[in-house]
């Protein structure tokens, strides 16, 4: 029996009450809004639900709306459920001030590097990694890149003159 | 002394003074001709520019004719680095402490528009030009560069190994440019 995004949205809904925020259902993938405070015990309980069997974690990235006052920044996690064929994203968002969310490194082995890629890219610090450090860009960076803030161009460079540039 | 000849202007040779029994010529010449004849080139590729340089020394182009036939993968033992792709910044260091690891006499050749200027990667993540960590002798342009346009650049390189005096090294002005890229000898 195939899982529904409906029968997956309401089991979460009353097993987490007033933990989802917003729910959508972009080209057909179930996407739910998590409260930071609930989003570990919900990823838990998923992996170890004895029906929905949430075993594979597909992706783990950062995002960051400047203009989201109060929630900036924010971790987009994407399951699979290999058993069921069946996918689920889940969203969440917090302050710029504040940028913890608790790891899931524990759960999945495989969140491990794609954490320290969040932190290295958005500055989000995952509480309870066992090696919180940049992993691709050098060791002395002295900012997040990814955030909006920054511009995407090297600095440094002299020799471009921004009216050919489109800038 | 009648059969004295002067060998003059003749391309790929020492000018020299040949008699019977002895030549008469000056050592900077001999010797700057035989490191022109024997670079050892180290190649440091990363990227497209890279695949251009395995075709440079395949059979086609044939590098090996400019006494390039072996590829010296130790820094210690090259006499040419040659940079054939994009730099990040996280391997800067990295092509830094191989340049300082080649002993003199040493040239740079920079193979293509990324080692030399960062080309089209205008980003955090990637030096804009290796001239910001290493000096460097002859720039070669292109996105990649064909194989001819990297040989002309060895050329070049060779022109200049059979130039460069004896003193250069020791020089005021060439410690000036280590000092200025910070690395000290």
């Amino acid at each position: 029996m195939a899982l529904t995004n409906q029968q997956v949205a309401t089991a979460l809904s009353e097993a987490f009450p007033g933990a989802v925020l917003k729910t959508e259902e972009p080209y057909g993938m179930l996407t739910l809004e998590i409260s930071k405070e609930k989003i570990k015990d919900m990823i838990t309980w998923l992996k170890n639900d004895e029906q929905f069997k949430i075993h594979f974690l597909t992706l783990l990235g950062g995002m960051h709306y400047p203009d989201n006052k109060g929630h900036e920044l924010g971790v987009v996690y994407h399951f699979h459920s290999l058993q069921n064929n069946f996918r689920l994203r889940l969203k969440t968002f917090f302050s710029i001030g504040h940028p913890h969310i608790p790891t899931i490194t524990d759960l999945f082995d495989t969140a491990n590097w794609q954490e320290r890629e969040t932190y290295d890219f958005f500055g989000i610090w995952f509480d309870g990694h066992p090696n919180m450090k940049r992993i691709l860009n050098e060791d002395d960076m002295d900012y997040f890149p990814m955030r909006k803030e920054y511009h995407l161009e090297d600095a440094t460079r002299e020799d471009k003159d921004d009216r050919y540039f489109g800038r | 002394m009648s059969n004295e000849t002067k060998d003059k202007k003749t391309p790929g040779k020492v000018e020299a003074y040949n008699a019977p029994g002895y030549q008469l010529t000056m050592l900077e010449k001999v010797i700057g001709n035989a490191r022109a004849n024997s670079l050892w080139p180290l190649p440091f590729a990363t990227s497209c520019c890279g695949i251009e340089f395995m075709a440079t020394m395949g059979s086609n182009y044939d590098m090996a004719r400019f006494g390039m036939e072996r590829m010296s993968f130790s820094p210690r033992q090259a006499d040419l680095l040659i940079v054939a792709g994009t730099i990040s910044k996280k391997l800067a260091p990295i092509l830094r402490q191989v340049y300082d690891q080649m002993a003199e006499p040493k040239w740079v050749l920079s193979v293509g528009a990324c080692a030399s200027s960062g080309g089209i990667f205008d980003t955090y993540s990637v030096l804009q030009g290796i001239d910001r960590v290493i000096p460097v002798d002859v720039y070669v342009p292109g996105c990649p560069p064909r194989p001819e346009q990297i040989l002309d650049g060895v050329i070049k390189i060779q022109e200049l190994a059979k130039k460069e005096s004896f003193r250069k090294r020791y020089s005021d002005e060439y410690k000036q440019l280590l000092e200025k890229y910070k690395l000290n000898h």
